[in-house]
């Protein structure tokens, strides 16, 4: 009863937390600015079914994609063990699900304990390719202390949870062999099976290793659970949301922005009456509250696994651009304009901002807007909009580009073209030469 | 020099004709000197497969693509309105472009602004005059023996999922086709895009066409293929940096169309 009650108030506690927690990170995304991605809902489904829950971007890297896999199945799988234990732990039961289950219930635990297997290797490998191998994909100057341990702690804990997970049951498996007390012979245990030996022969001690590895695993998962909106890692949980509401246009299609659309209409139609879109006064974006909930919404998702900025063109040739970095900063300013939210209220001004105080103008003019950043996330995040927004400001209300750039706009905005050629002499390749 | 007259739409409108398709040919094409022979080599397909066709001349203008990439979106509308009021006063249904920045924004960007056209790339029109047997790989050049690489530009590859078209026009040749490390999807900007080509680049560790250089020698190709006029300039940039202009060749797809077919 003690232990029913204790279990309930442990699991109370750690949902209300990770449900208070995530919903700030809902409210801190939709402080992003409106944008309509409920259309297409057939296709929608269809992109997600083949892209988060099929993971088909992952496959260019098939080493990473098979470990991941691993993790992925097995999170998913093992959420049904997780499940049992859970009702165990409410109603004072032990393995609930065997005596309904019957025959199967055997299957399912030796899947568990195959892809318990297949996690630890998995984790293991990633631990030595971030670690030992050191592969380039995750250093950078983004890369600082924090995202590098958040990586390691999330496999640590992971190698933990199935090392209990699989103690817990070599131990209930050897008392099953006992006949000790309730521990009656439910599944069975290809994996801990050969663990089992290892273990102590007394009961006394394998119910305290069993009952601790229940108890490590489930506390464990819950912590973890309340872990995920601190990390990278609620990406399991965003992904699927976030590859729904994918950009469904061509990726050389840039957004119209509807407030100049305006703006021009007037200007060339001096009768034109705009109408009232409700765009707010500034042009692109300063702060990630200029940035739509999409936007942010990606910067959340992201798992920092470094893709986007292995392909930059950019970033391979040594500039300051990172897209990953883009993400990063986007996601931690918001998190500071939602801090500075719960502290002070509304209208606080921090006096910083996304552009100058994280991300700097030299990682944005170094952007050639080749798509191969956004080609290469597995959710599907854009940090090219974001680039382009920032840009848009940067140009629009603050008069900054590069002045070559102010060159080539004037010349298109005079003669028609990038250069400072006559548009009169614009077919002269068809006569003079 | 074209043996043949280009027509212009307002010719054509002042005949009382209508063509089939609108030439667009870009500012690089209108005024880069290496762009301009493309320029002329795709009239010359056009010409010689007998569509009719025409181009703005003079009224042409920028499309607006460099503005709108570089965070300009009054100026990118400003053009796109523009043209669009031209375009539609000639009552264009069909355009052919021969830059991939002028495909994208016409193609994406213009619906929005009033201006819906069927769109394609010069190498999507060789592509189809090759399927329905008006356009073959006879009586020119042989490229017999050399090696061909297409290097994908950004703006038709991955903004518009056009890969195998520019392919298809080099697979009938009697030559080796042979794909960069990076290519397609995975393919290396050229360093151009985004406004690149108007500005100095930031500072780092080396330029990013000397980057796709690699790939290009990697692969032994003895001709880089593209499509578009701004890689154009960066690849034979780069092909001059590595001082490899004797042994390997920079072509647009139009151009080794025209060669291999002696036009």
């Amino acid at each position: 009863m003690i232990a029913q009650a204790i279990f309930i108030i442990i699991l109370g506690v750690a949902v209300y937390l990770f449900a208070k927690n995530a919903g700030k990170i809902r409210r801190n995304i939709l402080l992003g600015k409106d944008v309509d991605r409920n259309d297409q809902p057939a296709l929608r489904w269809k992109i997600m079914a083949k892209v988060a829950l099929g993971q088909t971007k992952m496959v260019k890297r098939p080493v990473a994609a098979v470990m991941h896999f691993f993790i992925y199945v097995g999170f998913v799988i093992i959420n049904l063990e997780v499940l049992e234990i859970m009702i165990d732990g409410i109603f004072g039961s032990h393995r609930i699900f065997s005596r309904p289950l019957g025959g199967l219930y055997g299957l399912l635990i030796s899947a568990f304990e195959v892809l318990a297997v297949l996690v630890f290797t998995a984790c293991v490998v990633f631990l030595c390719r971030r670690n030992i191998v050191r592969l380039k994909r995750f250093s950078g100057t983004e890369m600082t202390k924090w995202p590098k341990s958040d990586a390691n702690y999330i496999l640590c804990i992971e190698i933990l949870l199935m090392t209990a997970f699989l103690t817990m049951n070599a131990a209930d498996y050897k008392l099953q062999l006992l006949h000790f007390e309730h521990y009656v012979k439910a599944g069975s245990f290809p994996v801990s099976s050969l663990i089992a030996p290892l273990l102590p022969d007394s009961a006394g001690a394998l119910v305290i290793l069993e009952r601790g590895c229940w108890w490590f695993h489930i506390i464990g998962i819950l912590a973890f659970l309340n872990y995920l909106p601190y990390s990278k890692h609620f990406h399991i949980l965003l992904a699927f949301p976030n590859v729904y509401y994918s950009n469904l246009n061509e990726k050389g299609k840039f957004t119209n922005m509807a407030s100049v659309t305006n703006e021009v209409k007037a200007m060339l139609d001096p009768a034109f009456v705009p109408a009232n879109t409700g765009e707010p006064a500034r042009f692109g974006a300063k702060d990630v509250t200029d940035l739509t909930w999409k936007n942010l919404m990606e910067a959340y998702t992201c798992t920092e696994c470094g893709r986007c900025t292995s392909v930059c063109p950019a970033n391979i040739t040594g500039k300051l651009l990172s897209p990953r970095k883009i993400m990063m900063d986007t996601r931690d300013r918001l998190t500071e304009v939602g801090n500075n939210l719960d502290k002070h209220g509304k209208d606080h001004d921090d006096g910083k901002s996304l552009l100058d105080n994280y991300i700097s103008r030299e990682e944005l003019w170094a952007c050639t807007t080749c798509n191969a950043c956004t080609d290469a996330c597995p959710v599907n995040i854009n940090p090219l909009e974001i680039i382009t927004e920032m840009r848009r400001y940067v140009v629009m209300e603050e008069s900054q580009a590069p002045a070559s750039l102010n060159n080539m706009f004037s010349n298109v905005e005079n003669n028609g073209a990038p250069w400072k050629y006559s548009q009169a002499d614009r077919l002269n390749w068809a006569e003079n030469n | 020099m074209t043996s043949f007259k280009i027509p212009t739409m307002a010719e054509m409108a002042a005949q009382g004709q209508q063509p089939e398709i609108l030439f667009w040919v870009g500012c690089a094409g209108s005024f880069d000197e290496r762009a301009q022979k493309i320029t002329r080599d795709i009239c010359k397909i056009l010409h010689h497969v007998g569509i009719s066709y025409a181009v703005l001349g003079t009224e042409e203008s920028c499309t607006g693509d460099p503005a709108k990439r570089a965070g300009n979106e009054f100026l990118f509308q400003m053009q796109a309105m523009t043209n669009i009021e031209v375009l539609n006063a000639y009552n264009i249904k069909k355009i052919v472009t021969g830059c991939p920045h002028c495909f994208n924004t016409i193609r994406n960007e213009y619906p929005g602004l009033g201006g819906s056209y069927e769109v394609i790339h010069h190498t999507q029109l060789i592509q189809q005059l090759i399927d329905e047997g008006k356009l073959k790989a006879e009586g020119g050049e042989s490229f017999k023996g050399k090696k061909i690489t297409f290097h994908d530009p950004c703006y038709l590859g991955r903004a518009n999922n056009v890969y195998e078209a520019p392919r298809a026009a080099l697979e009938i040749l009697d030559t080796e086709l042979v794909e960069m490390k990076r290519c397609k999807s995975n393919g290396l900007c050229c360093g151009a895009g985004g406004g690149q080509m108007f500005k100095e680049p930031e500072a780092g560790k080396k330029e990013i066409n000397m980057e796709r250089m690699q790939d290009v020698i990697e692969a032994k190709a003895d001709i880089i293929a593209s499509g578009c006029p701004f890689c154009m300039t960066m690849l034979s940039d780069g092909v001059k940096h590595q001082d490899k202009e004797g042994e390997i060749q920079v072509l647009d797809i139009a151009e080794i169309t025209v060669r291999a077919n002696g036009l």
